[in-house]
């Protein structure tokens, strides 16, 4: 076994390290150093309008702000989740001008004047969406934290289908592709479920495109 | 009501509601983004503010300064908890490590600050200018390299980590074919979609989060126990839960942060554990190293049957069970098996879905594979010939129910088995095509569960529980049991649960849930239909259907006994001894095809098909989402998921959902599952077990074995990634 002493750390072990400085103890007491920073100036805030659901809405925001965080935090829309916040999951899928976007990806300011529909907007508890609809009857969901990711994605996927939008597994560029369970599969991938509800999200898919699988 | 007989004919017998596969009653919120997690609870505290956590960045040490005085004058930042500052903390009983470290660290991304600001950008940008001093100490990270060290522990969950009938060491040298090999499997992340996250308020001295959290009483308690407060001033909410998985049986850093941010900020606090920080903040699924050893006589008869396993965790944890199920699946005189603990500085170890079993399948049902390849014999038949209706370590103590050799024979028919060949002769175009068995067990565990039902004029009937539903099902089947037992329709009832205000429960935790706390529910109706019968002066053996109560010519609306006033009953479903006198287990086979692409070595899932013995299913739907799921994550378990630990500086690397890759759409065929028809009188009213870990149990094992069947290569280090196959591929022709 190593001790500290005995570490010899290449650059790259100290890449991987990261934030980690191997300091040998010193004796300032814990949480009572304080520097004396000059306080910092407010975070620049900028305006943005753009059409959540068919309303127009508008904010002021952090900069920072993502589209998600503007959605979950400010317009308390919170049907969009947060997985990940770096892109890696899919829960925060809403689709902005008719194409589907990882909210978290994304600042709300950059969306000035755009058309976004979250899964609020397809439908409500009395008056589903056919998706939502088919995720209840073929039950592709369990916990349900992916599924408004899941049922955005495949709302905005069988559009791109329809539109001819080819996908890694298009045999044939020049040909419409199809909605076929590999196609749904591939697009699809991008929305994680760790309940491993997929089987049955493709039957309520593919269910929705009226395709006999 | 204690639950000490078998039981006989009772109201879920008539199955009219119970046992149909209904969708869930939740689904429209959950579909329609309705449905209210706990980072998403803006209406229950005005005024939230934000927390972000910092986490070590080393795994062994101590701090030696911390300098908060940057992040404290950033913009927005309303206070900063450190151990330093969060008064006097006692550890729960349910956590090895501390949930807020400092100075003593003892795992990396251990919480060491949580800085509370008016805004989430402005708490992560003050949360990187809090700056740490460390001290780095000496750790242990290398389980390979600790084994030598490991230690016996002492018995964990009932379990003892050694076992010994009639004389294995003699019968292994004695067999006329022999197995003895080594298997690792890694370390596994729950990864579950939902990030830990609360919201914590206080109220004077009451204390109010809203959290994800799947077992409410033990987190009460731990809470109470972690803050010096007592039970009576803390009250858990969590109604939905984005998964768990055995990741949130436990209180974590996200509740016990927001609760001292909201005291030090005097204003409600909300946190999440950002996504980076959970896999090494976290418990995890520990790594382990296991040697299987099978001794045969010349047709298959297992005469000797040894597993050993080693695992690490930090010093006071546990060991992963590995070897439980070894214990109990298979026929043999001579029999072993033993659990070794090393200490590792690594994070905590702890439950993952199907602790023990799911590890420990993954090596066993492979060594079968392999003993049935000696033997030359189908691994479907040396399988079935050596099935055991009894304990084998002790044969006076029966199975309440054990179909392994019907799920085996069922999925052999449905998948085809048959025209399995023999390993790397099997081709699709460019696939090489094989298929795979491993049997699936985990033992059936039942727990006190209490529940609250109010009956209203309408006739609705409305269950409380403290019960949580983590994607389970819960909601359904719980509906569905008091529709049967009040003879209501489905939309007549509400069901309530996740709020420590309400009757105790089971949790959900073990496969335990779904049984427990349906039964927990059925003691509560059957109460309440006692006072309806009482208030309406009907006989005792009046019949609820229909929303009626009738006996003899008198029919009456059930809501007519709550006609001057609500009617409560409440009762808690206890056990006897009936899981000692029977061994209660569920039981599947998993059959699986892959194909592997011949140059290079690609692993595609092509098929795969579950028979569950599992008692009665209570809603087949949700039983069906729980056993795909639970293949999806074995799936991952056989070819992807692992925690690379970073043996020099002690963590896991890839603490992401983009380092730790879990199965996607496009790794998960459609899948067939088969539940047998079964109702098991010892396990409680329900005549129900569990199937959520069942589910999972010997699916890696399946897919190994057919990535074997495929190629001739065998794996028995998980993954089984492409690497592990080049250069030893059929040769191409
Ligand atoms: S939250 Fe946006 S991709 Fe995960
Ligand atoms: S339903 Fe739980 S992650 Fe998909």
């Amino acid at each position: 076994m190593q001790t500290p002493e005995e570490f010899e750390l290449s650059r790259r072990g100290v890449l991987v390290g990261g934030a980690a400085s191997v300091a040998t103890v010193t004796l300032v007491p814990i949480g009572t150093a304080t520097a004396a920073t000059p306080p910092a100036k407010s975070p620049p805030t900028a305006k943005v309008a753009f059409e959540v659901n068919g309303t127009v809405r508008e904010l002021e925001l952090d900069t920072r702000t993502s589209l998600l965080d503007a959605l979950r935090e400010h317009l308390h829309l919170t049907g969009t989740k947060k997985g990940c916040d770096h892109g890696q999951c899919g829960a925060c899928t809403v689709i902005v001008d008719g194409r589907r976007i990882n909210s978290c990806l994304t600042l709300a300011v950059m969306h000035e004047g755009e058309k976004i529909t979250t899964i609020e907007g397809l439908g409500t508890p009395d008056k589903m969406h056919a998706m939502q609809d088919a995720f209840v009857t073929h039950d592709g969901y369990q916990c349900g934290y992916c599924t408004p990711g899941q049922i955005c994605s495949a709302v905005a996927v069988l559009d791109e289908i329809k539109a001819g939008v080819p996908s890694h597994v298009t045999a044939d560029l020049a040909a419409a592709p199809a909605v076929t369970k590999v196609e749904l599969r591939e697009r699809m991938s991008g929305n994680i479920c760790r309940c491993g509800a997929y089987s049955n999200i493709i039957d309520a898919i593919t269910d929705v495109a009226g395709v006999k699988a | 009501m204690k639950f000490d007989t078998p039981a006989t004919t009772n109201p879920i017998d008539q199955m009219k509601i119970v046992g149909k596969p209904t969708n869930r009653i939740e689904g429209p919120l959950k579909t329609t983004g309705t449905a209210p997690y706990a980072y998403e609870r803006h209406d229950v505290a005005a005024n939230q503010a934000y927390g972000y956590v910092v986490g070590s960045a080393i795994a062994k040490g101590r701090i030696a300064s911390m300098n908060l005085g940057e992040a404290r004058a950033a913009p927005g930042v309303i206070a900063i908890v450190t151990a330093d500052n969060a008064g006097k903390l006692a550890k729960g009983d349910f956590n090895t490590a501390k949930l807020l470290g400092g100075p003593d660290i003892e795992h990396y991304h251990q919480a060491i600050a949580l800085v509370v600001a008016d805004s989430f950008e402005q708490a992560r940008a003050a949360a990187s200018l809090v700056r740490v001093e460390y001290a780095r100490g000496k750790g242990a990270y290398d389980l390979a390299a600790a084994i030598d060290t490991a230690i016996k522990p002492k018995a964990s969950f009932g379990t003892e980590p050694d076992s010994a009938v009639g004389n294995f060491a003699a019968a292994f040298a004695a067999a006329p074919v022999q197995l003895d090999a080594r298997y690792t499997t890694p370390d596994h992340s729950h990864a579950m979609m939902e990030p830990h996250a609360t919201i914590a308020a206080w109220k004077g001295d009451k204390l109010t989060v809203w959290t994800s959290n799947q077992m409410i009483a033990w987190s009460v308690g731990d809470m109470a126990k972690t803050l010096g407060i007592p039970k009576e001033n803390i009250r858990f909410d969590s109604p939905y839960i984005g998964g768990g998985f055995g990741g949130k049986l436990f209180n974590r850093a996200d509740v016990l942060l927001a609760a001292l941010g909201a005291k030090a900020a005097k204003r409600p606090v909300k946190v999440a554990l950002p996504r980076p920080l959970m896999i090494n903040n976290t418990t995890h699924r520990p790594a382990t190293i296991q040697r299987v050893r099978l001794g045969a006589t010349a047709d298959g008869k297992l005469t000797a049957i040894g597993h050993e396993s080693w695992s690490g965790d930090l010093p006071g944890g546990g060991p992963e069970t590995a070897v439980a199920q070894t214990r109990l699946l298979y026929a043999g005189e001579n029999r072993m098996t033993a659990m070794r603990l090393a200490v590792l500085d690594l994070p905590e170890g702890n439950a993952m879905r199907a602790p023990g079993e799911a590890p420990g399948l993954m090596a066993l049902e492979i060594a079968v594979d392999e003993l049935a390849e000696k033997l030359g014999m189908d691994p479907v038949a040396l399988r079935v010939l050596n099935d055991t209706q009894v304990d084998p370590e002790k044969p006076s103590r029966p199975f309440s129910q054990r179909q392994l050799n019907k799920c085996l024979e069922t999925g052999a028919d449905k998948f085809g088995w048959s025209k399995r060949a023999k390993p790397g002769v099997t081709r699709d175009g460019r696939w090489l095509v094989g298929m795979g068995v491993a049997a699936a067990f985990r033992n059936n565990l039942n727990g006190p569960s209490a529940a609250r039902v109010r009956l209203a004029k309408s006739g609705v009937v409305t269950v409380e529980t403290d019960m949580t539903d983590i994607g389970t099902g819960t909601y359904t089947i719980i509906a569905q049991t008091a529709a049967e037992m009040m003879g209501v329709p489905l939309d007549k009832v509400v069901v309530k649960l996740g709020d420590s205000a309400f009757p105790v429960s089971a949790g959900s935790g073990g496969q335990w849930g779904a049984n427990s706390s349906t039964a927990g529910v059925y003691a509560a109706c059957v109460k309440l239909r006692e006072a309806v019968v009482q208030k309406l002066g009907l006989a005792s053996d009046a019949v609820f259907a229909d929303g009626k109560v009738k006996a003899g010519r008198r029919s009456v609306a059930l809501g007519d006994a709550a006609a001057d006033g609500e009617l409560v009953a409440e009762d808690n479903m206890e056990y006897g001894d009936l899981a000692e006198k029977f061994q209660q287990s569920t039981f599947g086979a998993h059959f699986v095809e892959v194909g592997v692409d011949a140059m290079t070595g690609e692993i595609r899932v092509r098929r795969m098909l579950a028979v569950c013995a599992a008692g009665r299913i209570l809603n087949p739907k949700a039983a069906r989402s729980q056993v795909i799921g639970a293949m999806t994550m074995g799936a991952g378990a056989a070819l992807m998921e692992e925690l690379a630990v970073d043996k020099r500086f002690g963590f896991f690397v890839n603490h992401d959902l983009a380092g730790y890759e879990v199965p996607v759409h496009a790794d998960i065929p459609h899948q067939d599952v088969i539940f047998l028809d079964e109702a098991d009188p010892t396990t409680s009213p329900m005549k129900a077990k569990g199937v959520g870990e069942l589910g999972i149990c010997g699916v890696a094992a399946a897919v190994a074995n057919a990535v074997y069947n495929a190629t001739g290569v065998r794996v028995r280090n998980y993954p089984i990634t492409l690497d592990k196959l080049l250069g030893k591929l059929p040769d191409m022709v």
